[in-house]
C-alpha cells in the first residue's frame, strides 16, 4: 500500500503519465472533431501507424523535427480525405470505410516501410524532440517536473485540446461543426455547405491522429517498429465517449487513463509483480477503457447525427 | 451537383460498378509492384502461380482459405444483424484455447466423439467472447465497436499468460506454445495424401447451413429484418435482443470454428501467432462477399490466393508480402464504394 | 412605415419542377406583395413544399424563375435566399435539439471563418424582437426542452434575426393548438404591420380565412385559382382545392359494445424527451372509434406503445377483454388481437429492403401457415402477400418488389390490409393518413369505419383535429401525459377542445 503511495506522490509517475498521455490527447482531439461533426472515424488506429512512421522517416531522410510533424500532420489528412469522401458526399457505412481504411493505412505503412529500408532488423533511430524545460514553471515542486519539463510536442498536445476547445465552443465554425453533428439539415437551411464542413472535420480531425502517432516515433521511442500503435486509436475512440465528446473531459480522461497505463508498469516491479501475470497488468488498460464505457455510455449526450449521412434535399 | 438514390438500379449497374472496383484494385496492386521497382505483368503472373499454379499451392490457397470462411461467416452473420462484430479474432483464439484445453490429453477418447466435442466446446467459448459486448449493448448502451475491438487485445494477453503459465508446453525448449493436441484430436485429412484436413469441408457445411438459416428459417428472417431495420422489427413483435444474442452466439460460434480448425486441423498446438489477424481479414472477405455465405466461400478463396500468391511473390521477386493487404484494404473500400455508386446516380 | 406598401417583393414567374416522371410544380407564377399575407392552398402532395423549396432554393427548378425585390435569385442556392431577406419556418422544424436557442439562432449568422461568436450582442437582439413580436422563449433553454410551439417561435426568431422581409411558413399549425394557433396569428399581424410580408401555407381552410389577405389554390402542381380571400368562401375555397365537392364522412350512429381494452390509472415512464401517461384511465369500447387528441409530444408515443405493446405500465393496469396480461410486448398484443397501424411506416411499419411478401408477414412470421417448424413457407406468404395486394388496392410491381419502391398510400394500404385481414377486435390507427394524397386517405378512413361497423374497437391518434373531430365516437385530449373524459361526438367545439390541448380543465390545472 505504502509503495502505491510512493507510486503516486512522484513527480516521475506524473511526468510519464502526462508523456504517454501525450499522443492520445492529440488523437483524441482528432476523433473527438470527426464525431462532433457527425463521422464515426475508425481509420484512427491505421491513421496513427501512417502518421508514426511518415513523421519518423522525413526526421530520418534529413527533415527537420518541426516539419516532421508538418509531414505527419499531411499524411494524417491524405487518409482523412480518403475517409471523408466516401462517408460523407457518397454516404458510405462509416463502420466499414473506417476499418478499411486502418487496414489500408497500417498495411500501406509497413510496405512503405520495408521498401524505404529493406532487410533492416534493428529499426534506427532518430534524434527526436528533447525535454524543454519552461524557465521558471519547472521550478515548482512536483508539478514543474509533471508539467513543464516535457517535450514541445506534450506542451503542443494541450495546446491543441485548448484550441480545439475554443473553436468549437466560442467560434461560428465549431458552431456550424456541432450543428453538423446534432442535425445537419438545420445547418443546409442556413445555406452552410454540411459536406464541406463535414469533410473538414474528417481532415483535420486525421491530420491531428496522424500527429498523435507521430508523437510516438518523435517525442517517446524514437524509432519506428510494427504493431507500435498497439490499439491505442481504439482507446482513444473510448475516451471520446468517457469525456461525452467535450475537450476538457477527453483530455482529462486521457490524461487519467495515463497515469493508470504508467501505474500498471511500476506495480509490475512491485510484490504484486510476483503474484499476477505481467499479461494481467498489460490487459488492465484495456478493460479500464471498457468498463468506463460501460460507466459513460448511459450518460453521455451521444451527437445525434453520429454516423447519420446527410444528402442535400433529403430528410 | 448532388448525388441522389436510384430506387432499383439495372442489373448492369450492379454488376458494373463491382466489376470496376475489383478492376481498380487491381491497377493500384500494379502501382503498388511498380513502386517497389518491379514489373507489374511479371508480380501479377506470380501470385496467380503462387496460389493456383499448381496442387501443392491450390492445396496451400484452400487451407489458408479455411480459417478465413469461418470468420467471414462470422463477421456476415453478424453485419447482417448490424451487430458490428470486430472481434473475430479474440473469438478465434477463444475457440483454439477450448480445443487446445480439452484436446491435448484431458478428454481422451475416440476422434468420433472428441472431435464433435471439441468443436462445440470451441463454439462456446468464442459465443461467450461475443456474448460479453453483445450484453453490455444491449443492457447499457455500449457500442460494441469498442469493446470487441479492446477484446482482442485482452484475449491475445490472455492467450499470451496461458502459454507462459498453465498451457505451457514443458517440452517446448521455452517457446511459449501449447502443447500438440492428442492425435483423436486431429482433423483427418479429407483425402489420402492431399494436403486439405477437414476444416475446410466443415467450413463448407458451415457456409451451407448458414444460407439455408439466413434464407429459409424464421430466425434467419428475424435477423435479416433486425439489421435492416430495429425499429421496425421490435414493432412487429421480433424479440430483439433474443435476436441479437442468438446472432452474436451463432458469429462468435462461427470464429472461434477457424481457431478450432487451425489447431485440430492445420497446426496441431496453440501459440501467439495462431492467427495472423484473420478475423480483421474475415471484415474483408465478408464485405466482399456482400455479405452473403456462399459467396464468403468464393471470397475466402479469393482473398487466401492472394495472401499465398504473394508470399510466393514476395520470395521470387523481392516486393514485400504487404502488398497482399494493402490490395485487399483496397478491395474492400473500392467494393463498398461500388456498392454505394451502383443505387446513386448524380443529378445535375 | 406604410411607405412601400403594395410593391412586389417577390414574383415567381411559371416554376416548373420535375422529379424523374413526376412533376411536382408545372408553370407555377406567384406574386407577393410588401404588407401582404398569402395563403398557399392545397392538398397534401399538391405541390406546396416543393414550390417553396424551389422559392428558399433548396431545389432548382427545372424551368421557370424567382425574383426577389426585383433581383432574379440564382438557383439551387438557399444562401442567396437568405440574404436576400427570406425566411422560412418549415413543416419539420429544422434545429438542432441537444444545442441551445441561441446557439440555434446564431447558426450561420456570422462567417464562418469569424474568430468571435458574438453572442451578447445576439442575445440582446432576439431577446428585443422576442418582446416586439410576442416569442416568449428563453435563448438559453436547450430546444429538446422546449415545447413544439416554442420551438416554432424559435424558426420565426431565427427568420427575424437574420432581417427576413417575406416569411414562408409551411403548415404551421399542424403541430399547434387552437390557442397557440391564436398567438401566432398576433404575432404574423405585428410582423405585416412592420413590413414584412407573408407566404402562408396550409390545407386548413378556416386558418386561411382567419389570417391571409389573398389566396392562391395549387392542385396537382398547378395553379387552379387566385382571389382576395374576403371575396371567396370557405365552400369554394375547398371546391378548388380537391376539384370536386368534398362529401365528410358521415358515418352511421356506433353502436358501442363490450369494452376491449381498458386502461386504470396507467402511468409510464418518460423516455428521453418524450413524455409518459400520468394516472391514464380509458376504456375501448367494441364497434366505436375513439379518437386521441393532443399536441404531439404530450403522451401519444406513450398511450401507443402501450397499446401497441411495445410499453408497460409503471403503475396500473392494462386490461385486455377484462384480463390483465402477464407478457406484454408487441407479440402478444398482435396474438391478443390488436391490429397496430404505426405513426411512422418507414421507421416503424416496414423494412424499406424487405419485399411485399416480407413485409406482410412481419406480425404473422412466426406463426402457422407461414412458419413450419421455424422454416419458412415462401407459398403461404406470398399467397398472403398477393391477398392483401388485391384486396387492398396496393398498387406495386409485384410482391417480390422491395416495398421502398412504393408511395406512401401504397405503403399504408399494405399495412393496412396486414392488419385488417387479421380481423382484428381492436385496432390502433396512429396518424393513419399523415401525408397521404385525398384518394388514400379517405380509403383509409372508409376502412377504418368498415372495421368499426363490424364491432372493432378503434383508438384514432392524430394531429389533425378535424380528422378526429368528424370520424371519432368518442373523443380524448392528451395533455403533458394526462387525459380528459370521454367527450361524446358532437359535444365539444374545437375551440373547447383546444382548451383542454393546452392543460386547462384538468383538476391539477393551476
Amino acid at each position: 500500500m505504502s509503495e502505491l503511495f510512493d507510486i503516486l506522490l512522484s513527480a516521475s509517475f506524473w511526468a510519464a503519465a502526462i508523456r504517454i498521455a501525450s499522443p492520445l490527447i492529440f488523437a483524441a482531439m482528432g476523433e473527438l472533431i470527426c464525431e462532433r461533426a457527425g463521422v464515426l472515424n475508425l481509420g484512427i488506429e491505421g491513421i496513427m501507424v501512417v502518421g508514426a512512421f511518415a513523421g519518423w522517416m522525413a526526421v530520418y531522410s534529413g527533415m527537420g523535427l518541426w516539419p516532421g510533424v508538418a509531414v505527419a500532420l499531411a499524411s494524417g489528412m491524405a487518409f482523412g480525405l480518403l475517409h471523408a469522401t466516401l462517408t460523407v458526399p457518397f454516404g458510405l457505412s462509416q463502420h466499414v470505410v473506417g476499418l478499411g481504411i486502418t487496414l489500408l493505412a497500417t498495411s500501406a505503412t509497413y510496405y512503405a516501410y520495408r521498401i524505404a529500408l529493406p532487410q533492416v532488423n534493428t529499426p534506427p533511430k532518430i534524434d527526436a524532440f528533447d525535454p524543454y524545460a519552461i524557465p521558471g514553471l519547472s521550478d515548482l515542486p512536483l508539478v514543474g517536473e509533471a508539467l513543464f519539463t516535457q517535450t514541445p510536442l506534450t506542451y503542443a498536445a494541450f495546446v491543441t485540446a485548448a484550441l480545439v476547445a475554443f473553436v468549437l465552443f466560442r467560434t461560428p465554425l465549431g458552431l456550424a461543426i456541432r450543428a453538423c453533428g446534432e442535425n445537419p439539415a438545420a445547418v443546409a437551411a442556413q445555406g452552410l455547405p454540411v459536406t464541406g464542413l463535414r469533410m473538414g472535420a474528417v481532415i483535420v480531425g486525421s491530420g491531428l491522429m496522424a500527429v498523435g502517432g507521430a508523437f510516438l516515433t518523435m517525442s517517446a521511442f524514437d524509432s519506428f517498429f510494427f504493431e507500435m500503435v498497439n490499439g491505442r486509436g481504439w482507446i482513444c475512440i473510448a475516451l471520446v465517449v468517457f469525456g461525452a465528446w467535450r475537450p476538457g473531459k477527453t483530455l482529462l480522461g486521457a490524461v487519467l487513463f495515463a497515469a493508470f497505463d504508467a501505474l500498471q508498469i511500476r506495480l509490475q516491479q512491485t510484490e504484486l509483480g510476483a503474484v499476477l501475470p505481467y499479461q494481467a497488468f498489460l490487459a488492465a488498460p484495456y478493460i479500464l477503457s471498457i468498463l468506463a464505457l460501460v460507466v459513460m455510455s448511459r450518460r453521455a449526450q451521444v451527437p445525434a447525427a453520429l454516423m447519420v449521412p446527410f444528402r442535400k434535399g433529403e430528410r | 451537383m448532388r448525388l441522389e438514390p436510384i430506387p432499383a438500379p439495372s442489373l448492369a449497374r450492379r454488376a458494373g460498378f463491382p466489376a470496376l472496383a475489383l478492376g481498380l484494385t487491381a491497377l493500384i496492386a500494379m502501382g503498388l509492384a511498380a513502386l517497389a521497382g518491379a514489373a507489374p505483368g511479371e508480380v501479377a503472373w506470380l501470385v496467380v502461380k503462387g496460389a493456383a499454379g499448381s496442387k501443392f499451392a491450390l492445396l496451400e490457397t484452400l487451407n489458408r482459405a479455411t480459417p478465413l470462411i469461418f470468420t467471414g461467416l462470422a463477421v456476415a452473420v453478424a453485419f447482417r444483424a448490424k451487430l458490428w462484430n470486430i472481434g473475430a479474432e479474440a473469438q478465434l483464439y477463444l475457440g483454439a484455447v477450448a480445443t487446445v484445453v480439452l484436446g491435448t490429453g484431458l478428454l481422451d477418447w475416440p476422434a468420433a466423439t472428441l472431435l464433435p466435442v471439441l468443436a462445440v466446446a470451441a463454439m462456446a467459448a468464442g459465443a461467450l467472447a461475443l456474448l460479453v459486448p453483445t450484453f453490455l449493448k444491449t443492457r447499457f448502451g455500449v457500442d460494441e465497436v469498442v469493446t470487441t475491438l479492446l477484446l482482442n487485445f485482452v484475449a491475445l494477453l490472455f492467450v499470451s499468460y496461458l502459454l507462459e503459465g498453465p498451457l505451457k508446453d514443458p517440452m517446448g525448449l521455452g517457446w511459449p506454445k501449447s502443447e500438440p493436441v492428442i492425435d483423436a484430436a486431429r482433423l483427418p485429412r479429407i483425402a489420402e495424401g492431399l494436403r486439405l484436413h477437414w476444416g475446410f469441408g466443415l467450413a463448407l457445411i458451415a457456409a451451407v447451413l448458414v444460407w439455408i438459416l439466413q434464407t429459409r428459417t424464421i430466425w434467419g428472417f428475424e435477423i435479416r429484418a433486425v439489421g435492416l431495420n430495429l425499429k421496425a422489427a421490435r414493432f412487429a413483435g421480433m424479440p430483439v435482443n433474443a435476436v441479437l444474442v442468438r446472432t452474436a452466439i451463432l458469429s462468435g460460434g462461427l470464429a472461434a470454428l477457424a481457431g478450432f480448425s487451425e489447431v485440430a486441423g492445420a497446426k496441431g498446438n496453440l501459440t501467439t501467432d495462431l492467427s495472423p489477424g484473420f478475423g480483421y481479414t474475415g471484415i474483408i472477405v465478408a464485405m466482399l462477399a456482400l455479405l452473403h455465405p456462399l459467396g464468403v466461400v468464393v471470397a475466402a478463396i479469393f482473398v487466401a490466393g492472394i495472401f499465398v500468391g504473394a508470399d510466393s511473390m514476395s520470395r521470387a521477386a523481392g516486393v514485400p508480402s504487404f502488398i497482399a493487404d494493402i490490395t485487399l484494404a483496397s478491395a474492400l473500400l473500392a467494393m463498398i464504394l461500388a456498392l454505394g455508386l451502383t443505387s446513386l446516380r448524380i443529378r445535375r | 412605415m406604410t411607405e412601400g406598401f403594395g410593391e412586389t417583393v417577390l414574383r415567381l414567374a411559371d416554376i416548373t419542377v420535375r422529379f424523374g416522371p413526376v412533376t411536382a410544380n408545372e408553370g407555377v407564377s406567384l406574386e407577393l406583395r410588401r404588407g401582404e399575407v398569402v395563403a398557399l392552398l392545397g392538398e397534401n402532395g399538391a405541390g406546396k413544399t416543393t414550390l417553396m423549396n424551389v422559392l428558399f432554393g433548396l431545389y432548382a427548378a427545372d424551368e421557370g424563375s424567382v425574383e426577389l425585390f426585383g433581383q432574379s435569385l440564382p438557383p439551387g442556392n438557399p444562401r442567396a435566399a437568405l440574404e436576400a431577406g427570406v425566411g422560412m419556418v418549415h413543416q419539420h422544424f429544422t434545429l438542432a435539439e441537444n444545442l441551445t436557442v441561441l446557439d440555434n439562432i446564431a447558426l450561420g449568422t456570422r462567417s464562418l471563418w469569424s474568430p468571435v461568436s458574438g453572442t451578447r450582442a445576439l442575445r440582446a437582439r432576439v431577446r428585443a424582437l422576442a418582446e416586439e413580436y410576442g416569442l416568449r422563449v428563453d435563448p438559453d433553454a436547450t430546444v429538446a426542452n422546449l415545447t413544439v410551439g416554442q420551438r416554432q417561435r424559435v424558426e420565426i426568431l431565427k427568420a427575424l434575426v437574420r432581417d427576413a422581409r417575406i416569411l414562408i411558413l409551411d403548415e404551421p399549425t399542424a403541430v399547434l393548438t387552437p390557442q397557440e394557433s391564436l398567438d401566432l396569428f398576433a404575432t404574423l399581424r405585428r410582423a405585416v404591420a412592420n413590413g414584412l410580408s407573408i407566404l402562408f401555407i396550409s390545407h386548413k381552410l378556416h386558418e386561411v380565412e382567419a389570417v391571409s389577405d389573398r389566396v392562391v389554390v395549387l392542385r396537382h402542381g398547378r395553379v387552379v385559382a387566385e382571389a382576395a380571400t374576403a371575396q371567396t368562401s370557405r365552400a369554394e375555397m375547398a371546391r378548388l382545392m380537391v376539384g370536386a365537392d368534398i362529401a365528410a364522412p358521415a358515418p352511421r350512429p356506433a353502436r358501442p359494445g363490450p369494452v376491449r381494452v381498458a386502461l386504470r390509472d396507467v402511468t409510464t415512464p418518460a423516455r428521453g424527451t418524450a413524455t409518459g401517461l400520468r394516472g391514464v384511465s380509458m376504456e375501448l369500447r367494441a364497434g366505436q372509434v375513439t379518437g386521441l387528441v393532443g399536441v404531439s409530444g404530450n403522451g401519444q408515443t406513450a398511450l401507443a406503445g402501450l397499446i401497441a405493446g411495445l410499453e408497460r405500465p409503471e403503475r396500473g393496469t392494462l386490461e385486455i377483454d377484462g384480463k390483465t396480461p402477464a407478457v406484454w410486448t408487441p407479440r402478444t398484443a398482435v396474438r391478443a388481437g390488436i391490429g397496430r397501424i404505426p405513426e411512422d411506416r418507414h421507421g416503424e411499419g416496414t423494412v424499406g429492403d424487405f419485399d411485399l411478401t416480407e413485409n406482410a408477414m412481419m406480425e404473422l412470421y412466426s406463426r402457422w401457415p407461414f412458419s413450419r417448424a421455424g422454416w419458412i413457407d415462401r407459398t403461404s406468404a406470398r399467397a398472403w402477400a398477393q391477398k392483401i395486394i388485391k384486396r387492398y388496392d396496393v398498387r406495386c410491381p409485384g410482391p417480390e418488389a422491395p416495398i421502398r419502391l412504393l408511395s406512401g398510400g401504397n405503403m399504408q394500404k399494405l399495412i393496412l390490409g396486414r392488419v385488417m385481414e387479421t380481423a382484428p377486435d381492436v385496432i390502433l390507427a396512429n396518424q393513419p393518413v399523415r401525408g397521404l394524397d385525398i384518394g388514400a386517405l379517405t380509403y383509409v378512413h372508409e376502412q377504418l369505419l368498415a372495421a368499426r361497423d363490424r364491432g372493432a374497437a378503434i383508438l384514432l391518434i392524430s394531429e389533425d383535429l378535424d380528422e378526429v373531430i368528424a370520424l371519432s365516437d368518442v373523443i380524448h385530449v392528451l395533455s403533458e401525459g394526462r387525459l380528459s373524459p370521454g367527450f361524446e361526438r358532437g359535444t365539444m367545439t374545437p375551440t373547447e377542445l383546444g382548451a383542454w390541448m393546452t392543460g386547462a380543465g384538468f383538476e391539477d390545472a393551476a
